[in-house]
């Protein structure tokens, strides 16, 4: 039992991971996401302080807040700073970060964070944490019962909005001559990050939650040009990395989101080679194709 | 804080503030300096990379010695760190996959295998691994002798190839196509600049952590490029800011220790890169600012000035007074755009108010003739010489009338000999 309740957690990060990273890769935003995942540490101990208890609901509102400010940072220090993109990365979420660890250094006597668990999580413990009803009636472990929650919003905004997400990652021009907002579903999109990086980082940790957004879309980007496929196929080796990680884990006694991000790394590997070969084989029937009409 | 602090901090009699401070300097300086390079090659984010990507070293390493020794360590990072970059750089060479992709994945993968190792480790009960995990979040206040010697070899490694391969770092930095052209080996000094980032990152996180390690990278740099366009200069300012965070850091966890010096001397560092991204002179962001409401400034006034006299051509009357209606008719502007721009004009003195309306003064009806002839005088200029049609000039003139200096507009008149009418027939104006 346990088990099945970790593996469909790691899936359920997986799946929202999956569908946002696809729209990150195609827009060249996969590093802004590995700032969000790491500026919401601030966001996320000023949530702890000021709740005793932590309010799942205004953890996550908080966090997309936190989100779009790194988003707004990374923006306003690009353009109108013209700083590069890289270093306006770079400087806002380690600074964000600092901040961040000075504060759990500072309330650490007073809250229940510590810097381990937000770097790399435990996701063993998620079955020991169920919510409870004042009824006493138990709903289930909570970092599913959010996880499930937030990927419903994320399957609700993006079916509703897919015109708009598609239209402006693929053709921004297009989308503003039709009278789309580039930056507002840009912002969107990142407050979608941060909800997801916050629901995840107790379970997966902050920088495993980038794995989960980067990796296995990648994988899927290099077999399709198709977004629902690579979408599609993006999920599906995302689950294949929760599955195959939470038993590599288990053999080794090793850290299951460690072992979740090592299967998704070695899954990209493999879709690399067969990706590789797969040209080459093209590249030769090309080859041949083009001498046999040659020699006719 | 208290003078006797200050003075105890400063004197570094105390041993262990010692190896802090200078750990702390020599890291931040290094650092500083090797970010200067990746930052000007737009590869920031190489250092966030190298600073995930060298756990899995480190566990591999302390797995097959069984010992803590930081060179064995360190030499066990420094190969996974490379290795990531190698992999990212094939990556990228050959697939469809982007850079931006290329680095997350390999910073998230490696980062990934490092914890799955590190928590192999811990739970395997070898007491000499309690530690180990100081390389995730970085120890600068608990720097001991041989650490410092560590950083110390690998600082003066790293100065001495920057200052060796100074011209062929500046030059694959700035322009590559150059480099090669002139026979610099662009690859093998890619190769050795990767390699010295790999290495100031390495001996780094042990300072300040795996997160931060990119911070001391790119801020400096960051900062130090909004100062000036100078390479050399550049290195110096971000040493300089380096050296000062690194002793912020180090003072401010003596002061409290309960506070960590890492995470204080990236604070330090950002507080100094937004400070220089806001005030700097010419490039921060609020000069920027103040030098466009310049502009606009002047727009508007020139605009309205233009618009006093055009109202005057009509009886040859320029200086009789105008309403607020009349002035609109003849040019659109914003109400708040409107008041601004006429209370600007009548403090500078080209306008006065009297019950409501407005006149031309003197110095207000040269300076709206200047513009108007401007304007004329282009329209000219483009039907004459770039032969464009009449009705598509106005734009055109509209913007470099208020640019066009005294100088050219000399030229401009001696060229089309001090012409009557502009191509719609209105007269142009001098004084």
């Amino acid at each position: 039992m346990d088990s099945l309740i970790i593996i469909s957690t790691g899936s359920l990060v997986a799946i929202c991971g999956s569908i946002l990273g696809c729209f990150l890769i195609l827009r060249k935003m996969a590093m802004v996401s590995d700032a969000i995942s790491h500026a919401v540490l601030p966001g996320i101990v000023i949530a702890f302080m000021l709740g005793s208890d932590l309010d799942s609901v205004w953890m996550l509102v908080g966090a997309g807040l936190v989100g779009v400010l790194t988003t707004f940072l990374i923006e306003f220090f690009h353009q109108k700073g013209k700083l590069q993109t890289d270093a306006a990365i770079g400087v806002t979420f380690t600074w964000l970060f600092a901040i961040g660890v000075i504060l759990v250094t500072y309330y650490a006597g007073d809250a229940h964070i510590d810097q381990d668990c937000v770097l790399y999580g435990e996701i063993a413990y998620t079955p020991i944490n169920p919510i409870i009803l004042k009824n006493g009636t138990v709903l289930g472990p909570k970092a599913l019962i959010v996880l499930g929650a937030v990927l419903l919003i994320i399957v609700l905004i993006v079916s509703l909005f897919y015109k708009e997400f598609f239209l402006t990652t693929f053709d921004p021009s297009f989308a503003l001559a039709t009278g789309l907002s580039a930056s507002l579903w840009h912002y969107v999109l990142m407050s979608l990050v941060s909800v997801t990086t916050v629901a995840s980082f107790e379970s997966v940790g902050a920088i495993l939650v980038v794995a989960f957004l980067i990796v296995p879309p990648a994988s899927a980007y290099l077999l399709t040009t198709r977004l629902s496929h690579m979408i599609l196929l993006s999920c599906c080796f995302g689950v294949l990395s929760a599955i195959f990680g939470y038993y590599l884990a288990y053999a080794i006694d090793g850290s299951i989101a460690g072992a979740m991000a090592t299967v998704a790394g070695v899954i990209f590997g493999v879709v690399f080679a067969i990706a590789k070969y797969l040209e080459k084989r093209r590249a030769i029937s090309n080859l041949e194709q083009m001498t046999l009409e040659t020699s006719k | 804080m208290n003078l006797e602090t200050l003075i105890e901090f400063f004197s570094l009699q105390n041993p262990n503030v010692r190896y802090v401070v200078l750990g702390s300097v020599l890291l931040s300086v290094s650092s500083a300096i090797v970010g200067c390079f990746t930052f000007l090659k737009k590869k920031a984010l190489l250092g966030d990379v190298v600073s995930h990507a060298v756990l899995p070293g480190i566990c591999i390493s302390f797995m097959v010695s069984g010992t803590k020794d930081p060179f064995l360590l360190i030499i066990g990072a420094f190969l996974s760190g490379w290795l990531s970059i190698i992999i990212l750089d094939y990556i990228v060479a050959n697939s469809k996959i982007k850079e931006d992709t290329a680095t997350g994945l390999s910073l998230s993968v490696f980062f990934g295998v490092g914890i799955l190792l590190l928590t192999v480790i811990q739970h395997s009960g070898n007491a000499a691994q309690s530690g180990l995990d100081s390389f995730l979040f970085g120890k600068a206040a608990a720097l001991v002798g041989k650490d410092l010697l560590a950083f110390s070899i690998i600082a003066s490694i790293i100065l001495i190839v920057v200052y060796l391969f100074y011209k062929e770092f500046e030059l694959v930095c700035f322009d590559q196509e150059y480099a090669r052209s002139i026979g610099v080996p662009v690859k093998r000094i890619e190769l050795l600049l990767t390699s010295i980032t790999v290495l100031a990152v390495v001996t780094g996180i042990q300072a300040v952590g795996v997160v931060l390690m990119s911070a001391m990278l790119i801020t400096p740099a960051a900062a130090g490029k909004f100062w000036t366009n100078k390479l050399s200069v550049m290195l110096l300012l971000a040493s300089l800011f380096g050296a000062f965070s690194g002793i912020a850091g180090a003072y401010i966890s003596y002061t409290a220790p309960s506070m960590p010096t890492g995470p204080w001397i990236v604070v330090v560092l950002s507080f100094i890169a937004i400070l220089s991204f806001f005030f700097a002179p010419e490039k921060g962001i609020l000069i920027k600012l103040f030098k466009q409401r310049k502009i606009r400034l002047q727009l508007l006034e020139e605009n309205l000035l233009k618009s006093f006299y055009k109202i005057g051509e009509i009886n040859a009357d320029f200086t009789a007074a105008r309403s607020n209606e009349e002035l609109i008719e003849i040019r659109r502007f914003s109400t708040a755009q409107f008041k601004e721009g006429l209370s600007r004009l009548s403090n500078q003195g080209f306008i006065k108010k009297t019950n409501g309306t407005w006149s031309l003064t003197n110095d207000g009806l040269q300076k709206g003739m200047r513009v108007v002839k401007l304007h004329r005088l282009w329209e000219l200029y483009l039907t004459k010489y770039l032969r464009i049609a009449p009705d598509h000039v106005h734009e055109d003139a509209d913007t470099i009338e208020h640019v066009i200096t005294p100088e050219i507009e000399e030229r401009l008149e001696k060229l089309l000999e001090y012409p009557e009418a502009d191509p719609h027939s209105s007269n142009i104006p001098y004084n």
